[in-house]
Protein backbone atom coordinates (compact mmCIF):
# COMPACT_ATOMS: atom_id res chain seq x y z
CA UNK A 1 0.00 0.00 0.00
CA UNK A 2 1.27 3.79 -0.86
CA UNK A 3 2.47 6.00 1.90
CA UNK A 4 0.23 9.07 1.65
CA UNK A 5 0.90 10.96 4.83
CA UNK A 6 -1.79 13.20 6.32
CA UNK A 7 -0.60 16.65 6.56
CA UNK A 8 0.06 16.76 2.60
CA UNK A 9 -1.90 17.94 -0.13
CA UNK A 10 -1.83 15.76 -3.24
CA UNK A 11 -2.63 17.18 -6.82
CA UNK A 12 -3.91 14.07 -9.92
CA UNK A 13 -1.23 14.63 -11.33
CA UNK A 14 0.34 12.39 -8.39
CA UNK A 15 2.22 15.45 -6.93
CA UNK A 16 2.37 16.30 -3.02
CA UNK A 17 2.53 19.80 -1.68
CA UNK A 18 3.52 21.01 1.90
CA UNK A 19 2.78 24.48 3.01
CA UNK A 20 5.32 25.83 4.85
CA UNK A 21 4.77 29.98 5.37
CA UNK A 22 3.98 30.88 2.36
CA UNK A 23 6.26 28.69 0.60
CA UNK A 24 5.72 25.27 -0.68
CA UNK A 25 7.83 22.53 -1.22
CA UNK A 26 6.58 20.09 -3.98
CA UNK A 27 7.76 16.23 -4.95
CA UNK A 28 5.77 13.18 -6.17
CA UNK A 29 3.79 10.61 -4.28
CA UNK A 30 5.05 7.03 -3.18
CA UNK A 31 2.21 6.13 -5.67
CA UNK A 32 4.03 7.38 -8.56
CA UNK A 33 7.60 6.72 -7.90
CA UNK A 34 6.24 3.06 -7.02
CA UNK A 35 4.31 2.94 -10.84
CA UNK A 36 7.59 4.84 -12.57
CA UNK A 37 10.10 2.22 -11.11
CA UNK A 38 13.90 3.11 -10.38
CA UNK A 39 14.02 6.67 -10.99
CA UNK A 40 17.49 7.61 -13.21
CA UNK A 41 17.13 11.40 -14.09
CA UNK A 42 15.57 14.41 -12.41
CA UNK A 43 15.50 17.37 -14.37
CA UNK A 44 14.57 20.52 -12.69
CA UNK A 45 14.15 24.30 -13.41
CA UNK A 46 16.33 27.32 -12.43
CA UNK A 47 15.44 29.07 -8.97
CA UNK A 48 13.60 32.24 -9.97
CA UNK A 49 11.69 30.96 -12.74
CA UNK A 50 7.84 31.70 -12.74
CA UNK A 51 5.22 28.85 -13.18
CA UNK A 52 1.39 28.54 -13.31
CA UNK A 53 -0.25 26.10 -11.41
CA UNK A 54 -0.49 22.75 -13.88
CA UNK A 55 2.18 24.08 -15.46
CA UNK A 56 4.99 21.13 -16.32
CA UNK A 57 8.36 22.13 -13.95
CA UNK A 58 10.04 19.28 -15.25
CA UNK A 59 10.59 15.53 -15.96
CA UNK A 60 11.18 12.29 -14.15
CA UNK A 61 12.90 9.59 -15.74
CA UNK A 62 12.54 6.00 -15.37
CA UNK A 63 15.04 3.10 -16.99
CA UNK A 64 11.37 2.75 -19.17
CA UNK A 65 9.83 6.12 -19.92
CA UNK A 66 9.89 9.88 -19.02
CA UNK A 67 7.36 12.16 -17.11
CA UNK A 68 6.63 15.07 -16.70
CA UNK A 69 6.27 16.80 -13.52
CA UNK A 70 3.21 19.79 -12.83
CA UNK A 71 3.34 22.14 -10.14
CA UNK A 72 -0.09 22.39 -7.89
CA UNK A 73 0.23 25.89 -7.36
CA UNK A 74 1.47 29.16 -8.92
CA UNK A 75 4.33 31.52 -8.16
CA UNK A 76 8.79 31.46 -8.27
CA UNK A 77 10.94 28.85 -7.61
CA UNK A 78 13.17 29.65 -4.97
CA UNK A 79 14.84 26.89 -4.45
CA UNK A 80 15.56 23.09 -5.92
CA UNK A 81 16.53 19.91 -4.76
CA UNK A 82 20.21 19.72 -6.46
CA UNK A 83 21.28 16.88 -4.57
CA UNK A 84 18.76 14.86 -7.63
CA UNK A 85 21.10 15.65 -9.99
CA UNK A 86 23.39 12.47 -8.70
CA UNK A 87 21.48 10.86 -6.77
CA UNK A 88 17.80 10.54 -8.18
CA UNK A 89 17.01 7.56 -6.76
CA UNK A 90 16.14 9.05 -3.58
CA UNK A 91 12.91 10.36 -5.42
CA UNK A 92 12.24 6.29 -4.72
CA UNK A 93 13.67 6.01 -1.42
CA UNK A 94 12.03 8.85 0.27
CA UNK A 95 9.64 10.64 -1.71
CA UNK A 96 8.38 12.99 1.02
CA UNK A 97 11.72 13.74 2.75
CA UNK A 98 15.18 13.51 0.66
CA UNK A 99 13.00 13.28 -2.53
CA UNK A 100 11.68 16.94 -2.78
CA UNK A 101 11.85 18.50 -6.05
CA UNK A 102 11.63 22.51 -5.72
CA UNK A 103 10.05 25.00 -3.75
CA UNK A 104 7.85 27.42 -4.93
CA UNK A 105 6.52 30.76 -2.88
CA UNK A 106 3.29 30.77 -3.81
CA UNK A 107 1.15 34.08 -5.43
CA UNK A 108 -2.14 32.74 -4.03
CA UNK A 109 -2.47 31.10 -0.67
CA UNK A 110 -5.79 29.60 -1.79
CA UNK A 111 -4.51 27.34 -4.38
CA UNK A 112 -3.74 24.41 -1.96
CA UNK A 113 -7.34 24.06 -0.29
CA UNK A 114 -8.63 22.99 -3.81
CA UNK A 115 -6.00 20.18 -3.99
CA UNK A 116 -6.77 16.86 -2.76
CA UNK A 117 -6.65 15.57 1.27
CA UNK A 118 -4.72 12.49 1.68
CA UNK A 119 -7.60 10.39 1.97
CA UNK A 120 -8.75 11.78 -1.12
CA UNK A 121 -5.97 11.33 -2.65
CA UNK A 122 -6.22 8.00 -1.46
CA UNK A 123 -9.89 7.10 -3.15
CA UNK A 124 -7.97 8.59 -6.01
CA UNK A 125 -5.14 6.57 -6.60
CA UNK A 126 -7.34 3.02 -5.81
CA UNK A 127 -9.66 4.26 -8.65
CA UNK A 128 -7.02 4.53 -11.09
CA UNK A 129 -5.52 1.64 -10.49
CA UNK A 130 -8.56 -0.64 -10.71
CA UNK B 1 1.72 -5.27 -16.94
CA UNK B 2 1.31 -3.92 -20.39
CA UNK B 3 0.17 -5.81 -23.59
CA UNK B 4 2.76 -6.95 -25.55
CA UNK B 5 2.03 -8.49 -28.44
CA UNK B 6 -1.13 -9.31 -27.17
CA UNK B 7 0.57 -10.72 -24.00
CA UNK B 8 -0.07 -9.41 -20.30
CA UNK B 9 3.61 -8.95 -19.54
CA UNK B 10 5.09 -7.75 -16.50
CA UNK B 11 7.44 -4.74 -16.97
CA UNK B 12 9.11 -5.44 -14.12
CA UNK B 13 8.79 -7.35 -11.14
CA UNK B 14 9.49 -6.65 -7.69
CA UNK B 15 13.02 -6.10 -7.88
CA UNK B 16 12.90 -2.86 -10.33
CA UNK B 17 14.74 -2.93 -13.81
CA UNK B 18 17.71 -2.21 -12.47
CA UNK B 19 18.15 -4.84 -10.21
CA UNK B 20 16.94 -7.40 -12.44
CA UNK B 21 19.37 -6.37 -14.94
CA UNK B 22 22.38 -6.21 -13.06
CA UNK B 23 21.43 -9.52 -11.46
CA UNK B 24 21.34 -10.98 -14.89
CA UNK B 25 24.90 -9.91 -15.63
CA UNK B 26 26.29 -10.77 -12.22
CA UNK B 27 24.28 -14.06 -11.55
CA UNK B 28 21.34 -15.24 -13.13
CA UNK B 29 17.70 -13.43 -14.57
CA UNK B 30 14.86 -15.77 -15.48
CA UNK B 31 12.62 -14.64 -18.32
CA UNK B 32 8.97 -16.14 -18.94
CA UNK B 33 9.33 -15.58 -22.84
CA UNK B 34 6.60 -18.10 -23.52
CA UNK B 35 4.86 -15.18 -25.92
CA UNK B 36 7.65 -16.05 -28.57
CA UNK B 37 5.82 -18.09 -31.74
CA UNK B 38 7.54 -21.53 -32.76
CA UNK B 39 6.96 -23.01 -36.33
CA UNK B 40 7.39 -25.98 -37.15
CA UNK B 41 8.79 -27.25 -40.36
CA UNK B 42 8.78 -30.85 -41.33
CA UNK B 43 9.55 -32.82 -44.38
CA UNK B 44 12.63 -34.09 -46.85
CA UNK B 45 12.72 -30.48 -48.30
CA UNK B 46 12.96 -28.48 -44.60
CA UNK B 47 16.29 -27.24 -45.07
CA UNK B 48 16.16 -26.21 -48.54
CA UNK B 49 12.94 -24.40 -48.16
CA UNK B 50 14.00 -22.26 -45.17
CA UNK B 51 17.04 -21.28 -46.89
CA UNK B 52 14.98 -20.21 -49.74
CA UNK B 53 13.11 -17.39 -47.32
CA UNK B 54 15.79 -16.94 -44.79
CA UNK B 55 19.41 -15.03 -45.18
CA UNK B 56 21.61 -17.30 -43.15
CA UNK B 57 22.96 -20.39 -44.88
CA UNK B 58 20.94 -23.03 -43.30
CA UNK B 59 23.05 -25.52 -44.85
CA UNK B 60 25.70 -25.04 -42.65
CA UNK B 61 23.49 -26.52 -39.58
CA UNK B 62 23.93 -29.60 -38.37
CA UNK B 63 21.51 -31.43 -36.22
CA UNK B 64 21.28 -29.58 -32.71
CA UNK B 65 22.40 -26.43 -34.04
CA UNK B 66 20.77 -22.94 -34.25
CA UNK B 67 21.14 -19.93 -35.88
CA UNK B 68 20.29 -16.32 -36.19
CA UNK B 69 18.71 -15.21 -39.08
CA UNK B 70 16.12 -13.37 -40.56
CA UNK B 71 13.10 -13.65 -42.90
CA UNK B 72 13.87 -11.33 -45.89
CA UNK B 73 11.32 -9.57 -48.13
CA UNK B 74 12.16 -9.09 -52.06
CA UNK B 75 13.80 -5.93 -51.09
CA UNK B 76 16.32 -7.36 -48.93
CA UNK B 77 14.25 -5.88 -45.16
CA UNK B 78 13.26 -7.37 -42.70
CA UNK B 79 9.92 -9.47 -42.03
CA UNK B 80 11.23 -10.28 -38.84
CA UNK B 81 14.65 -12.03 -37.08
CA UNK B 82 14.29 -15.25 -35.93
CA UNK B 83 16.07 -18.59 -34.63
CA UNK B 84 16.29 -21.80 -36.60
CA UNK B 85 16.61 -25.50 -34.71
CA UNK B 86 17.78 -27.95 -36.79
CA UNK B 87 16.54 -31.37 -35.10
CA UNK B 88 17.24 -32.96 -37.94
CA UNK B 89 17.52 -32.61 -41.61
CA UNK B 90 13.58 -33.45 -42.17
CA UNK B 91 12.67 -31.38 -39.25
CA UNK B 92 13.46 -27.64 -38.28
CA UNK B 93 12.04 -25.28 -35.67
CA UNK B 94 11.40 -21.65 -36.35
CA UNK B 95 11.27 -19.07 -33.54
CA UNK B 96 9.44 -16.34 -33.99
CA UNK B 97 8.78 -12.58 -31.92
CA UNK B 98 5.51 -12.86 -30.52
CA UNK B 99 3.65 -9.43 -32.17
CA UNK B 100 5.23 -10.79 -35.74
CA UNK B 101 4.03 -14.77 -35.35
CA UNK B 102 0.56 -13.94 -37.26
CA UNK B 103 2.59 -11.97 -40.04
CA UNK B 104 5.41 -14.17 -40.16
CA UNK B 105 3.23 -17.68 -40.41
CA UNK B 106 0.97 -15.69 -43.36
CA UNK B 107 4.40 -15.03 -45.06
CA UNK B 108 5.88 -18.64 -44.28
CA UNK B 109 2.64 -20.17 -46.13
CA UNK B 110 2.61 -17.66 -48.93
CA UNK B 111 6.13 -18.17 -49.94
CA UNK B 112 5.67 -21.94 -49.76
CA UNK B 113 6.73 -22.67 -53.75
CA UNK B 114 5.83 -26.46 -53.76
CA UNK B 115 8.08 -28.07 -51.66
CA UNK B 116 7.71 -31.24 -49.60
CA UNK B 117 7.76 -29.56 -46.34
CA UNK B 118 4.52 -29.66 -43.82
CA UNK B 119 3.67 -26.23 -41.71
CA UNK B 120 2.69 -26.17 -38.55
CA UNK B 121 1.98 -22.68 -36.24
CA UNK B 122 2.86 -24.16 -32.65
CA UNK B 123 3.56 -21.32 -30.64
CA UNK B 124 0.68 -22.31 -28.17
CA UNK B 125 2.07 -25.49 -27.97
CA UNK B 126 5.28 -24.55 -26.35
CA UNK B 127 6.17 -22.11 -23.37
CA UNK B 128 9.47 -20.90 -23.00
CA UNK B 129 11.85 -19.82 -20.24
CA UNK B 130 15.34 -18.48 -20.65
CA UNK B 131 17.88 -18.45 -17.61
CA UNK B 132 20.52 -16.07 -18.39
CA UNK B 133 23.65 -15.06 -16.33
CA UNK B 134 27.15 -16.43 -15.34
CA UNK B 135 25.26 -19.15 -13.11
CA UNK B 136 22.84 -20.46 -15.50
CA UNK B 137 24.71 -23.28 -16.07
CA UNK B 138 25.12 -24.12 -12.44
CA UNK B 139 21.22 -23.78 -11.73
CA UNK B 140 20.09 -25.32 -14.50
CA UNK B 141 22.42 -28.62 -13.99
CA UNK B 142 20.18 -29.02 -10.43
CA UNK B 143 17.57 -29.80 -12.30
CA UNK B 144 18.94 -32.08 -15.27
CA UNK B 145 20.99 -35.07 -15.77
CA UNK B 146 21.69 -33.39 -19.31
CA UNK B 147 25.55 -32.16 -18.87
CA UNK B 148 25.28 -28.42 -19.46
CA UNK B 149 28.90 -27.24 -19.15
CA UNK B 150 30.57 -28.63 -22.49
CA UNK B 151 27.67 -27.23 -24.46
CA UNK B 152 28.44 -25.63 -26.95
CA UNK B 153 26.92 -22.28 -27.46
CA UNK B 154 24.25 -22.19 -29.80
CA UNK B 155 23.88 -25.54 -29.96
CA UNK B 156 20.58 -27.39 -28.01
CA UNK B 157 19.27 -30.81 -27.05
CA UNK B 158 16.23 -32.42 -26.08
CA UNK B 159 16.69 -33.63 -22.63
CA UNK B 160 14.48 -33.63 -19.25
CA UNK B 161 14.34 -30.34 -16.84
CA UNK B 162 12.85 -31.47 -13.62
CA UNK B 163 11.45 -34.41 -15.81
CA UNK B 164 9.64 -31.93 -17.98
CA UNK B 165 10.64 -33.47 -21.35
CA UNK B 166 12.23 -30.05 -23.11
CA UNK B 167 14.78 -28.99 -25.32
CA UNK B 168 17.80 -27.21 -23.61
CA UNK B 169 19.40 -24.46 -25.82
CA UNK B 170 22.44 -22.55 -25.19
CA UNK B 171 21.19 -19.05 -26.43
CA UNK B 172 20.03 -15.74 -25.31
CA UNK B 173 19.14 -12.53 -25.42
CA UNK B 174 20.79 -10.77 -22.64
CA UNK B 175 24.32 -11.02 -24.13
CA UNK B 176 25.57 -13.09 -21.18
CA UNK B 177 25.63 -17.16 -21.08
CA UNK B 178 22.37 -19.18 -20.34
CA UNK B 179 20.13 -21.07 -21.91
CA UNK B 180 16.44 -21.36 -23.21
CA UNK B 181 14.38 -24.19 -22.01
CA UNK B 182 11.11 -24.85 -24.21
CA UNK B 183 8.11 -27.32 -23.04
CA UNK B 184 4.97 -27.94 -23.21
CA UNK B 185 2.86 -25.17 -22.53
CA UNK B 186 1.17 -26.39 -19.92
CA UNK B 187 4.73 -27.34 -17.62
CA UNK B 188 5.71 -23.48 -18.02
CA UNK B 189 4.34 -22.34 -14.09
CA UNK B 190 5.67 -25.47 -12.93
CA UNK B 191 9.36 -25.04 -14.52
CA UNK B 192 9.24 -21.33 -13.65
CA UNK B 193 8.96 -21.97 -9.85
CA UNK B 194 11.36 -25.23 -10.08
CA UNK B 195 14.33 -22.85 -11.74
CA UNK B 196 13.73 -19.56 -9.52
CA UNK B 197 14.14 -22.36 -6.35
CA UNK B 198 16.71 -23.98 -7.84
CA UNK B 199 18.15 -20.60 -8.40
CA UNK B 200 17.50 -19.63 -4.49
CA UNK B 201 15.64 -16.64 -5.43
CA UNK B 202 14.70 -14.81 -2.31
CA UNK B 203 18.60 -14.72 -1.28
CA UNK B 204 20.70 -11.90 -2.17
CA UNK B 205 22.70 -13.96 -4.80
CA UNK B 206 19.99 -15.78 -5.93
CA UNK B 207 18.24 -15.63 -9.14
CA UNK B 208 15.76 -12.93 -10.28
CA UNK B 209 12.68 -13.46 -11.89
CA UNK B 210 13.25 -10.25 -14.96
CA UNK B 211 10.25 -8.30 -16.57
CA UNK B 212 10.37 -6.80 -20.23
CA UNK B 213 12.32 -3.79 -18.76
CA UNK B 214 15.29 -5.78 -18.27
CA UNK B 215 15.01 -7.85 -21.19
CA UNK B 216 15.38 -4.56 -23.23
CA UNK B 217 18.19 -3.15 -21.45
CA UNK B 218 20.25 -6.26 -21.41
CA UNK B 219 19.72 -6.81 -24.79
CA UNK B 220 20.37 -3.13 -26.04
CA UNK B 221 23.51 -3.06 -24.01
CA UNK B 222 24.70 -6.44 -25.73
CA UNK B 223 24.32 -4.42 -28.73
CA UNK B 224 21.35 -6.66 -30.11
CA UNK B 225 18.47 -5.67 -32.62
CA UNK B 226 14.77 -5.71 -31.34
CA UNK B 227 12.67 -5.98 -34.08
CA UNK B 228 9.76 -3.22 -34.38
CA UNK B 229 12.99 -0.84 -33.70
CA UNK B 230 16.41 -1.50 -35.66
CA UNK B 231 14.76 -4.50 -37.77
CA UNK B 232 11.99 -3.35 -39.79
CA UNK B 233 10.14 -3.68 -42.87
CA UNK B 234 11.92 -0.46 -44.54
CA UNK B 235 15.32 -1.07 -43.90
CA UNK B 236 17.67 -3.97 -45.21
CA UNK B 237 19.64 -6.05 -43.68
CA UNK B 238 23.13 -4.47 -44.35
CA UNK B 239 21.34 -1.14 -43.27
CA UNK B 240 20.97 -3.09 -40.02
CA UNK B 241 25.03 -4.38 -39.99
CA UNK B 242 23.88 -7.85 -40.00
CA UNK B 243 26.18 -8.81 -43.31
CA UNK B 244 27.16 -11.45 -41.20
CA UNK B 245 23.77 -13.31 -41.62
CA UNK B 246 23.17 -11.71 -44.84
CA UNK B 247 24.98 -15.39 -47.37
CA UNK B 248 24.65 -13.73 -50.71
CA UNK B 249 26.90 -17.08 -51.83
CA UNK B 250 24.77 -19.46 -50.66
CA UNK B 251 22.18 -19.45 -53.71
CA UNK B 252 19.47 -18.11 -54.60
CA UNK B 253 16.37 -16.64 -51.62
CA UNK B 254 14.52 -13.67 -51.29
CA UNK B 255 15.48 -10.04 -51.38
CA UNK B 256 19.28 -11.71 -52.40
CA UNK B 257 19.35 -9.88 -55.80
CA UNK B 258 18.63 -6.78 -53.75
CA UNK B 259 21.05 -7.17 -51.02
CA UNK B 260 23.98 -8.35 -53.40
CA UNK B 261 23.41 -4.84 -55.21
CA UNK B 262 23.39 -2.81 -52.36
CA UNK B 263 26.58 -4.54 -51.06
CA UNK B 264 28.15 -3.71 -54.48
CA UNK B 265 27.14 -0.28 -54.46
CA UNK B 266 27.61 0.88 -51.09
CA UNK B 267 25.28 1.66 -47.98
CA UNK B 268 23.06 5.69 -47.89
CA UNK B 269 22.56 5.06 -44.52
CA UNK B 270 23.35 2.37 -41.33
CA UNK B 271 22.60 1.80 -38.22
CA UNK B 272 25.31 2.58 -35.67
CA UNK B 273 25.18 2.85 -31.71
CA UNK B 274 26.16 5.95 -29.71
CA UNK B 275 26.44 7.19 -25.90
CA UNK B 276 25.43 9.62 -24.69
CA UNK B 277 28.30 12.23 -23.49
CA UNK B 278 26.09 15.20 -21.38
CA UNK B 279 23.51 14.41 -19.01
CA UNK B 280 19.85 13.63 -20.42
CA UNK B 281 18.52 10.36 -21.63
CA UNK B 282 18.34 9.62 -25.54
CA UNK B 283 14.50 7.68 -26.40
CA UNK B 284 13.40 6.14 -29.21
CA UNK B 285 11.97 8.42 -31.70
CA UNK B 286 14.07 10.96 -30.51
CA UNK B 287 16.16 12.90 -33.96
CA UNK B 288 19.56 12.81 -34.30
CA UNK B 289 21.07 16.26 -35.35
CA UNK B 290 24.73 16.96 -37.41
CA UNK B 291 24.97 20.83 -38.57
CA UNK B 292 21.78 21.56 -37.46
CA UNK B 293 20.10 19.52 -39.85
CA UNK B 294 18.23 16.08 -38.32
CA UNK B 295 19.87 13.51 -40.08
CA UNK B 296 18.42 10.29 -38.22
CA UNK B 297 16.19 9.01 -35.90
CA UNK B 298 17.28 6.62 -32.41
CA UNK B 299 15.80 3.38 -32.82
CA UNK B 300 15.99 2.28 -29.26
CA UNK B 301 17.46 4.76 -26.63
CA UNK B 302 17.45 3.72 -22.97
CA UNK B 303 20.04 3.98 -19.81
CA UNK B 304 22.11 0.99 -19.81
CA UNK B 305 22.39 0.38 -16.07
CA UNK B 306 25.40 -2.15 -15.93
CA UNK B 307 27.71 0.28 -18.33
CA UNK B 308 25.64 3.54 -16.20
CA UNK B 309 25.92 5.46 -19.40
CA UNK B 310 22.92 6.56 -21.42
CA UNK B 311 22.71 4.43 -24.61
CA UNK B 312 21.10 3.85 -28.04
CA UNK B 313 21.08 2.91 -31.26
CA UNK B 314 19.73 5.33 -35.02
CA UNK B 315 20.09 5.03 -38.56
CA UNK B 316 22.50 7.62 -39.48
CA UNK B 317 23.80 8.39 -43.37
CA UNK B 318 26.79 6.72 -44.04
CA UNK B 319 29.15 10.13 -43.81
CA UNK B 320 28.03 10.74 -40.13
CA UNK B 321 28.41 6.96 -39.21
CA UNK B 322 32.09 6.15 -38.35
CA UNK B 323 33.32 5.51 -34.36
CA UNK B 324 33.93 8.75 -33.05
CA UNK B 325 31.03 11.07 -34.92
CA UNK B 326 29.62 14.07 -32.34
CA UNK B 327 26.20 13.97 -32.96
CA UNK B 328 23.25 15.27 -30.92
CA UNK B 329 19.95 13.70 -30.08
CA UNK B 330 17.14 16.19 -29.71
CA UNK B 331 15.69 15.56 -26.09
CA UNK B 332 12.37 17.05 -26.37
CA UNK B 333 13.56 20.26 -27.59
CA UNK B 334 17.03 20.09 -25.86
CA UNK B 335 20.15 19.27 -28.46
CA UNK B 336 22.41 17.05 -25.83
CA UNK B 337 25.82 15.66 -27.14
CA UNK B 338 26.71 12.19 -28.53
CA UNK B 339 29.16 10.09 -29.73
CA UNK B 340 28.88 7.49 -32.13
CA UNK B 341 30.28 4.32 -30.91
CA UNK B 342 31.33 0.84 -31.33
CA UNK B 343 29.03 -1.97 -30.40
CA UNK B 344 28.15 -3.88 -28.50
CA UNK B 345 28.12 -1.47 -25.82
CA UNK B 346 28.90 -4.42 -23.25
CA UNK B 347 30.62 -7.69 -24.31
CA UNK B 348 31.25 -10.37 -21.34
CA UNK B 349 34.45 -11.45 -19.96
CA UNK B 350 35.13 -15.30 -21.28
Amino acid sequence: MANVPEDLHYSKDHEWVRVEGNEAVIGITDYAQNSLGDVVYVELPKPGEQFAANESFGSVESVKAVSEVFTPVTGEVTKINESLADEPEKVNADPYGDGWMIRIRMSSSGEVDSLLTAAEYEDFTKAESE
Amino acid sequence: MVDFGGWDMPVQYPAGTIEEHLRTRTRAGLFDVSHMGEIDVRGRDAVSFVNRITSNDVSKLVDGQAQYSTLTTPQGTVVDDLLIYRLNADHLLLVVNAGTTDKDWEWIKSHHAGECVELTNVSSQYCQLALQGPDAVSILQKLTNEPLADMKYYHFKPGRVDNVDSIISRTGYTGEDGFEVYAAADQGERLWKKILEAGQFGSDEGVLPCGLGARNTLRLEAGMALYGHELTETTTLLEANLGWICKLDKGEFIGRNVLARQKAEGLQRKLVGFEVTERGIARDEYDVVVNDQVVGKVTSGSPAPYLKKNIGFAYLPVEFASVGQEIKIDVRGRLICAQVVKTPFYKRQK
